[in-house]
């Protein structure tokens, strides 16, 4: 460690007036902040905001890719910006660490865990390979890796999500780190895991006193592991503070609709006129439906079992983590996939033969491979209409410009093409489609997951008034509980294909019975800090008890 | 917010699905143009298939034909050796005579450029028609016509191309034009990659979206695979195209090489290579001329066929371009491995060199 | 390669097939993966030999008449086509041919009996030699050809793959690019041609190339070798080159490559180390490819220097049109190849198990 990194008065992350510049993008725009040694800093902020660029300007992890930097950081003690390659290699792990998002593609496939770990030190350290290795076996531990030091043997597909989450941790506490600098650390992650990685976080910063920078797009997650925010927009600050103040008391507009617009678990929610469903008015139902892929030995169930119900005017919530069936379940409602055993009725009527049901349409999750590229989108939303046999030209582009009107989309854009739209108006594109079927019953996976937290709330809002205006039955797959709870009369909990728990919103969200959802809601991240503290308190004792076991599995 | 992100890239390996917008031409002309390379490759290319097509036309300007004996020019004392200087060059013969028999080598040279780009591209249209029809059947059809149809397309993988269009030629039947026999042999032998690319292509296209919600809206299969899929494989097969143009150009010309090819008297380079080595101290052009024509010709379509697959895949280009610094968001390559794997299968070797 | 490597691998590679199919029954995991891949290879080779006889004895043209040549008499033709026994339904015949493989066969010439050994390919149209025994006997002059020229394109051509992924964006890069281009742009025949003319004609540093038996003589061996070997390698080396640069730059794009930056590990362990790891699959794929190939012979080659080869028997049995050769020349180079690639994948699996697991 060159001398200068030696602990002095200096903040650990000094950062001032930083621009970054893509071409004639800017990414980030005149950001100051500092970090005291030890303090934990979240930034936060939707995607575009610019806060991921901040963090890699940290490493100086833009240098040599064509990206211009201005303004000054100085992280523990070096100028990112002035310093030559092999003190920025000097840098980046013995002073600041980096845990990136995706555990998977973030580590190499080809080479054990412990040897990359084990790599990592031995560059900084030069220590000998046998003593590199059992370093990598000693943090692999200290992250809560069982039998370290087997697993360091195994390679990264080996380990399941969670645990490569730990292994990257692992690896950036090697070279025991000042600042490790966390860039959406558990966005790929079950939220269960989550709350497992941001425990071990903020363990792992009481016992080492090292500094935190963590990026995340989930106010939620920040509440639960940092001192201060940073809220950035547009490659701007918008406000910074004490996370309490910050979220509790925001100043800005910006921080204020941020906020108003992140659905939770426990606060009060909208009223919804509750019995618009009149009993009997069943629109699908499921019996023992089941699910297998595969053959042979290695055939499993996605979905193994399933019974439910969805009434007229309703909203049925189907939540669960990810492997957990739901979105196999949703398919196979609406046709896409034929079940392997089970009955399935529409509107009373045993389904017959294979393929897709009229009146039932879908909502898809991804708002880039749900649109032909290569179609308007208004030729799009026209399809089920010319699919049904319309032929009036002018009749299908009125109903068209209707449709789009209805969802909250100029109708003057029925000529252009899906790239020229945004996620949120591409998911309502997806969602006129569907209407112009006149359904009976959308089934909607994951429909707000890719968007932001503003355009999430939009378009939950958007599918609530038109499920209200035309009495539409929907099903609501998500894996966010907080936003299934928003839209849901009743709600199923799903877990390895099976439904866990089956009720109303405030049977399941108020009383639930099944140890799994309780599970589940434990590990929500609060928006309130001292929340939060308690909440991880309390998982930290259940964890001591039986489901402990297995959460250290995951 | 996970899955989304993952999924936010569109799955798949490589170029298969490589997302082109809508306005697909206009972007890959807009792309095309800003390569340097590509554009003088093109022009060298435009100017070779304008050769080829004024072969008669600039023969009749010389005026000489490719296939008259001139005995008088060459030296049949000397076993054959062109008369004078530079191998026989003068004002009615171009570029000199060819050894032993006399024929203006210019009229050879601007006719063996048709039998070259002619046998090449009539050669890959039929590789794309008979690949993109596999490729097709094979990823929308059931089980068994895929194992079936995969199985046959193995074997058209395994077989070398040059030997098997080679041994071919051994049995058919002598009737036809010989280019149009060597057109149709190398085109009968070389869709193995064509069909990988548009059977891989289909499979992941399938698993879309947008292919669901389609389905959703009531449509039957064909407008499916017409209106969802075949717009979409467009980008992969026109970029494998023309990959595949230089090769056939260049197994062309080795079976030719081999005599087994275009026989004479019609010109093909490759044939005026075979027995060039004999001739190089008196009449060098001889060797170097089909020799430089022929390098010419493939290198303007390989960097040609460079540009096409930058300009339509915009993430290759990226990664060519040497990190734009751009975040890349998720990556879902939980299959890419393997998947690339295959592609270096899928790669038809070009023969037995 | 010795000459028995053909005959030993085939019938192991068969055996191993059928005791496959019990396996894939039962396999999951690795050994279930090894089952799987093998029986995928027995099926592809018998699709193999079905496709290739019916192409070859259903061809357009008449075979009696191509085989007796074409100042045959009409009876003579007669002839030759009973002693082909043409006039047997195909299927027939091809089962007779497919247990002259195992079994090996006896051909009556009318006169005489010829006895073909297993694996019997047929005997030869023109010689009456066994198919097989000509094919093994040209094998040592391939793999001679074969093994150096790929050792040199392999290191010439993983190495400048390599280089140029690492300098990407700098002088070398573009240098490299546009020899590989070149490279890839000139037919063997042309590069071959060009070297024989200058080194062995104009400066005569090599002699004209010669075969001589590695056991004769391993220096003389070489020594004539030398020339077609660098000729072979220099344009295969492009192709790899080319393959393995974009493959690098592939895996350098990759989010982990991104992780050692991130951890200050210099760009020679994360070029030579983490993205070659990562970019060799396609390079190993194609190099069973090509090893499989070689088995058809350097065409090219072996014609343009004129060694006695497997590629220079099979030019010269199209030429005269010596059907049993021609076909067991494509099925010989069709098993090697398949049987190149499963051992490839195999191979590969042992390294990768993610492999097995997708």
């Amino acid at each position: 460690m060159s001398p200068e990194t030696l602990p002095g008065p200096e903040a650990l992350v000094q950062v001032e007036d930083l621009g970054v510049e893509f071409g004639d993008v800017r990414a980030v725009d005149s950001v100051t902040f500092t970090l005291e040694r030890g303090g934990a800093l979240g930034l936060v902020g939707e995607s575009g905001s610019g806060k991921s660029t901040v963090a890699s300007a940290l490493l100086g992890l833009h240098r040599g890719t064509g990206a211009r930097v201005t303004g000054s950081v100085r992280v523990g003690g070096t100028d990112v910006g002035a310093a030559t390659d092999a003190e920025l290699r000097r840098l980046r792990g013995p002073v600041a660490a980096m845990v990136f998002q995706d555990p998977l593609s973030s580590l190499d496939p080809y080479y054990a865990v412990g040897d990359q770990i084990a790599e990592v030190y031995r560059a900084h350290s030069g220590a000998s390979r046998r003593a590199a290795r059992a370093r990598a076996v000693d943090v692999l531990d200290r992250v809560g890796i069982a039998d370290a030091a087997r697993r360091a043997r195994s390679r990264p597909h080996e380990f399941s999500g969670g645990m490569r989450q730990r292994a990257l941790i692992a690896m950036a506490l090697a070279c025991e780190p000042e600042l490790i600098v966390a860039d959406e650390p558990t966005t790929a992650l079950d939220v269960t895991v989550q709350a497992q990685i941001l425990d071990l976080l903020h363990a792992l910063r009481e016992e080492t006193g090292m500094g935190l920078l963590l990026v995340t797009h989930d106010v939620g997650v920040a509440a639960e592991s940092v001192d201060d925010v940073l809220v950035m927009r547009g490659g701007r600050v918008v406000e910074r503070g004490a996370v309490a103040q910050v979220l509790g008391a925001p100043q800005e507009t910006y921080t204020k609709d941020l906020l108003s617009a992140v659905p939770r678990v426990d606060a009060a929610r909208d009223h919804r006129p509750a019995g618009t469903a009149a009993e009997g008015d069943v629109v699908v139902e499921a019996e023992g439906l089941r699910r297998e892929f595969g053959r042979g030995r290695r055939a499993f169930a996605a979905v193994d079992g399933v019974s439910l119900s969805v009434r007229r005017g309703e909203t049925l919530g189907i939540v669960g983590e990810s492997g957990s069936g739901k979105t196999t379940l949703g398919r196979m409602l609406v046709g896409l996939l034929e079940p392997t055993a089970g009955q399935l009725r529409h509107g009373g009527a045993e389904k017959s033969g294979k393929g897709v049901v009229p009146g039932v349409q879908m909502v898809f999750q991804d708002p880039v491979s749900s649109l032909n590229p290569r179609r308007s989108v208004g030729e799009s939303v026209a399809d089920p209409l010319r699919a049904r046999g319309d032929r009036d030209e002018d009749a299908i582009r009125a109903r068209v410009r209707d449709l789009m009107e209805r969802v909250g989309l100029d109708p003057a854009h029925y000529g252009r093409y899906p790239h020229e739209f945004s996620g949120g108006q591409r998911q309502r594109v997806g969602i006129a489609r569907a209407l112009a079927a006149e359904p009976r019953l959308i089934v909607c996976d994951e429909p707000v997951s890719a968007l932001d937290v503003t355009t999430q709330a939009q378009v939950t809002a958007l599918l609530a008034e038109l499920q209200r205006e035309l009495g539409l039955a929907l099903v609501f797959v998500a894996h966010d509980l907080a936003v299934v709870r928003q839209v849901s009369d009743r709600v199923a909990v799903m877990r390895r294909g099976r439904i866990v728990e089956y009720g109303t919103v405030d049977e399941v969200y108020g009383s639930p019975q099944d140890p799994y959802t309780r599970q589940l809601l434990a590990a929500v991240p609060a928006l309130d800090p001292v929340a939060a503290a308690s909440r991880r308190a309390a998982r930290r004792v259940s964890s001591a008890g039986a489901v402990g076991k297995e959460l250290a599995a995951a | 917010m996970s899955e989304a992100l993952l999924a936010s890239e569109i799955p798949g390996a490589g170029a298969t699905t490589a997302p082109v917008p809508a306005s697909g031409a206009r972007q890959f002309w807009r792309r095309l143009r800003t390569q340097r390379a590509a554009l003088v490759a093109a022009a060298v290319v435009a100017l070779l298939v304008l050769v080829a097509l004024a072969a008669p036309l600039l023969t009749a300007l010389e005026g000489q034909d490719p296939t008259s004996y001139h005995p008088g020019l060459v030296d049949s004392a000397r076993g054959g050796v062109p008369v004078g200087p530079l191998g026989g060059m003068s004002a009615e013969h171009w570029l000199g005579v060819e050894p032993q028999t006399g024929r203006d080598l210019f009229a050879r040279l601007v006719y063996g450029a048709r039998v070259s780009l002619g046998v090449a591209l009539a050669a890959t249209l039929m590789q794309i028609v008979i690949g993109v029809a596999v490729g097709l059947a094979s990823g929308l059809g059931g089980r068994l016509l895929d194992q079936t149809l995969s199985r046959a397309t193995d074997v058209m993988v395994a077989l070398p191309l040059m030997v098997l269009a080679l041994a071919l030629l051994a049995v058919v039947p002598g009737g036809f034009p010989r280019p149009v026999l060597v057109a149709l042999v190398v085109g009968f032998v070389g869709w193995g990659g064509v069909a990988k690319v548009v059977r891989a292509g289909t499979i992941s296209l399938k698993s879309l979206d947008h292919v669901a919600a389609a389905r959703l809206s009531g449509w039957g299969g064909v407008r499916i695979a017409r209106r969802e899929l075949l717009p979409a494989l467009a980008a992969p097969v026109i970029t494998y195209a023309a990959l595949l143009v230089p090769t056939n150009i260049t197994v062309e010309a080795a079976l030719s090489f081999l005599g087994v090819g275009v026989k004479p008297p019609t010109a093909s380079w490759g044939q005026m290579l075979t027995s060039a080595d004999v001739w190089y101290q008196a009449a060098p052009q001889y060797l170097l001329l089909p020799a430089a024509a022929l390098f010419v010709t493939v290198l303007a379509l390989t960097v040609l066929g460079d540009g096409v697959r930058t300009a339509l895949d915009p993430r290759a280009a990226s990664r060519l371009r040497v990190g734009t610094g751009r975040k890349r968001v998720g990556s879902g390559r939980k299959s890419v491995d393997t998947g690339r794997k295959r592609a270096g299968a899928g790669r038809k070797r070009e023969g037995g060199s | 390669m010795t000459a028995s490597t053909p005959v030993a691998t085939k019938s192991r590679g068969l055996t191993d097939g059928l005791t496959a199919g019990l396996g894939g029954l039962l396999g999951g995991g690795f050994t279930g993966f090894v089952v799987r891949r093998a029986l995928g290879a027995v099926i592809t080779l018998f699709v193999l030999s079905v496709v290739i006889y019916a192409v070859f004895y259903v061809a357009p043209g008449d075979v009696a008449q191509i085989t007796c040549g074409p100042r045959c008499s009409p009876a003579q033709v007669q002839q030759v086509s009973e002693q082909l026994r043409l006039d047997d339904p195909l299927y027939t015949r091809y089962l007779d041919f497919l247990r002259g493989i195992f079994a090996g066969q006896d051909y009556s010439t009318g006169t005489s009996v010829l006895h073909c050994d297993a694996p019997c390919l047929g005997l030869s149209y023109q010689t009456d030699q066994q198919v097989t025994e000509l094919i093994l006997n040209k094998v040592p002059v391939t793999g001679s050809l074969a093994i150096g020229a790929m050792v040199l394109w392999l290191i010439l051509g993983v190495g400048t793959g390599v280089l140029s992924a690492w300098r990407r964006g700098r002088a070398t890069e573009r240098i490299l690019t546009a020899v590989t281009l070149a490279g890839t742009a000139t037919p063997v025949f042309v590069i071959g041609l060009l070297l024989m003319i200058l080194i062995c004609g104009r400066l005569q540093w090599l002699p004209f190339p010669q075969y001589v038996p590695f056991t004769e003589d391993p220096q003389q061996w070489a020594w004539n070798l030398l020339l077609p070997w660098v000729s072979l390698a220099l344009i295969e080396a492009a192709k790899y080159a080319r393959l393995t640069r974009s493959s690098m730059l592939e895996t350098l794009a990759e989010d982990h490559v991104r992780t050692f930056r991130a951890y200050g590990i210099g760009e020679r362990s994360i070029v030579g180390k983490h993205a070659l790891r990562g970019a060799l699959a396609p390079v190993i794929a194609l190099s069973a490819n090509d090893f499989g190939s070689m088995f058809g012979g350097a065409l090219l080659t072996e014609t343009l220097f004129g060694l006695p080869g497997l590629g220079r028997e099979l030019v010269q049995a199209v030429r005269v049109v010596d059907l049993p050769v021609v076909v067991g020349m494509v099925l010989v180079t069709g098993f090697f190849v398949v049987l190149a690639n499963a051992v490839a994948d195999v191979l590969y699996a042992v390294a990768d198990r993610r492999v097995v697991l997708s």
